[in-house]
């Protein structure tokens, strides 16, 4: 079975969001932890991290709310956030009390590989990255390797990148771990055409889009045309 | 004095904190910067430009009717072309993203000023060049704009967050990371991740190096201290490396009072590298706020914030009020305008303990004469 991964950013409303949306069918949540200025991400997630700051999700909130999330849903959680607020935090501290709040791993969109190697976490690669990086990033990695399908920052595309089919393929040849696709990744059929080659898919800018726009049950149909055309694709 | 740093760390700062796609980019980056730092003719070629295209060696102007009691000397960088030091380090990066095979060149800027100068030199080597700029500071600077449409390139405003070069350096990275194949990121200071903040370095100790000859040539001696403002820091960092190898002449760095990132910050990541930033305990960048938008900056190269860890130079900050004084001062006493940059410099300079002053003039004011008569 192909794997879904639905990613939210911490704010009020997320845990209602959050079940929705693993009814819906997500087997995997990622949980955005807003940063004042995140380099990898495009206008969506940008505008949804304003938001959240907005109403106060600071780092101690948002593990509240990881903690709430997780306390409503059985799959596994990964706080994704950027390096500024790990260093403000503590790496080993945020470690510690993100796994308390239930987080399953992390994500940190600019932390390189060579970076705080002993901070177990998903690692990224990208097209961009050599093949000998994969391997690199794949022996670190903390369950399964993200692969960023395109160059370029988080948000809604028209089609799948046509970057991806390489990066899979390099990927397969250095690794055996799961490779999940994401950035860009918006409709079904692009999750679809995606998973066809990948182990599965990460989808955020567009949950965010609808979470924000028309709240759970609109998250939890999207989710649901995600999971049927997940399901549809050969294993 | 100019030994790159070790893994791009300068003690604890520095490195790299960027998504993964960049980080091919900066490996081959910093690959083409040691082929070139270690290639005569990339020298020569930088030479013969900086000679007959940049205008220098720039003057050392002492500035004797500005104080009593002391001397200021005026290491003239609002001389070069284009009117700031940005020149200096546009000019080394174009070679060296001619280097690369890159005919695509993306920054960032401020005050306008490193934005003209990656115009200029877009121009001059038939590059494509999209700056970005934040909408407040396209307001304040409207002159540069207008120069950098003459020049041929593509001013993109930025509109959100503090609409001001934190977010304009933002989206300039963001447009790196989506056309890393066939764009350089020709940033304008000494920040940003490894191998930037030594290649900008080593791009701007020309004015150091020029002043320090010059100013042994003219006084007969050291100065006492050396003076520069810090945004990115840039300039001082190019005119500080002149002289770190000199324990008796002090290093004087100011801040605007708004944006004392080395002043009031915390350790934190912003932009690709570890340094001091206006940041909260969070880790969430601050706003910062100046008069000047080249100083107006949450961040700071991370080599300015080790020199100040180790002692070797010190920060200082200066307010709108006294940089404006310290550039109507310039301009009555001196017949010179200078940009609102290096006014903070030069209000600092002027009650500084020290008798020979040497002060880095970084940039011209033509562009500030609005902000300037707003506030009159």
């Amino acid at each position: 079975m192909k794997r879904l991964s639905v990613y939210l950013m911490a704010g009020p409303e997320t845990p209602e969001l959050a079940q929705a949306a693993v009814e819906a069918g997500a087997d995997l949540l990622e949980l955005g932890f807003p940063f004042s200025d995140p380099l990898a991400d495009g206008p969506v997630i940008r505008l949804a991290g304003e938001r959240a700051l907005a109403q106060g999700m600071r780092t101690a909130r948002c593990l509240d709310c990881l903690a709430e999330v997780r306390s409503r849903v059985g799959v596994p959680l990964v706080p994704m956030t950027y390096a500024s607020i790990l260093e403000a935090y503590g790496y080993e501290r945020f470690l510690r009390d993100a796994r308390a709040a239930g987080a399953t791993s992390l994500i940190v969109a600019d932390l390189p590989i060579e970076a705080r190697p002993d901070i177990p976490r998903v690692q990224l690669v990208a097209p961009t990255s050599p093949t000998e990086r994969i391997r690199l990033a794949a022996e670190a990695t903390d369950g399964w390797l993200y692969l960023v399908s395109l160059t370029g920052t988080t948000g809604s595309r028209e089609a799948v990148s046509s970057q991806l089919p390489d990066l899979v393929e390099r990927a397969r040849s250095v690794t055996d771990v799961p490779l999940l696709a994401g950035f860009g990744i918006s409709s079904p059929e692009a999750a679809a055409e995606a998973a066809s080659l990948a182990d599965g898919v990460v989808v955020g800018s567009r949950a965010v889009e609808i979470a924000h726009a028309e709240g759970a049950p609109a998250l939890g149909r999207f989710v649901g045309s995600l999971r049927a055309a997940l399901d549809a694709v050969e294993p | 004095m100019s030994v790159a740093p070790k893994d791009g760390l300068y003690g604890v700062y520095g490195g790299r904190y960027v998504p993964e796609t960049l980080v091919p980019a900066l490996d081959e980056l910093e690959r083409g910067w040691r082929e070139a730092e270690n290639d005569p003719s990339f020298h020569a070629a930088l030479d013969a430009l900086a000679a007959s295209y940049v205008g220098r060696p720039t003057p050392l102007y002492a500035a004797e009717r500005l104080a009593e009691g002391k001397r200021i000397l005026l290491k003239r960088e609002d001389l070069n072309h284009t009117g700031a030091h940005k020149i200096n380090n546009a000019v080394g990066q174009a070679l060296l993203a001619r280097r690369l095979g890159k005919r695509r060149i993306v920054a960032e800027t401020g005050a306008g000023q490193h934005g003209v100068a990656s115009a200029t030199v877009c121009a001059r080597f038939g590059l494509e060049c999209v700056v970005y700029m934040g909408a407040e500071d396209i307001r304040r600077q409207a002159p540069n704009v207008e120069r950098m449409h003459l020049l041929g390139a593509e001013v993109r405003p930025v509109e959100f967050g503090t609409k001001t070069l934190k977010e304009a350096t933002s989206e300039a990275i963001r447009d790196w990371i989506t056309n890393v194949e066939t764009t350089h990121y020709l940033i304008g200071s000494c920040v940003g991740p490894h191998p930037y903040p030594e290649i900008v370095r080593e791009l701007q100790v020309v004015i150091g190096r020029e002043a320090r000859e010059q100013v042994l040539e003219q006084e007969d001696r050291l100065p006492d201290a050396v003076v520069a403002c810090v945004g990115g820091g840039s300039n001082a960092i190019g005119l500080f490396a002149g002289f770190l190898d000199d324990p008796e002449v002090r290093l004087v760095g100011v801040e605007a009072a708004g944006a004392a990132s080395l002043g009031t910050g915390r350790a934190g990541v912003l932009h690709g590298a570890r340094s001091s930033l206006l940041a909260d305990e969070d880790g969430q960048i601050a706003d910062a706020h100046s008069i000047s938008a080249g100083l107006d900056y949450p961040g700071v190269g991370p080599e300015h914030a080790f020199l100040r860890d180790t002692g070797r130079a010190e920060y200082r900050a200066a307010t709108d009020e006294e940089a404006l004084a310290a550039f109507h001062l310039l301009a009555r006493r001196e017949g010179i305008i200078p940009a609102l940059e290096p006014a903070h410099a030069l209000a600092r300079a002027l009650d500084l303990d020290a008798e020979l002053v040497l002060v880095g003039l970084s940039g011209r004011g033509d562009k500030d004469l609005a902000t300037v008569l707003e506030r009159a």
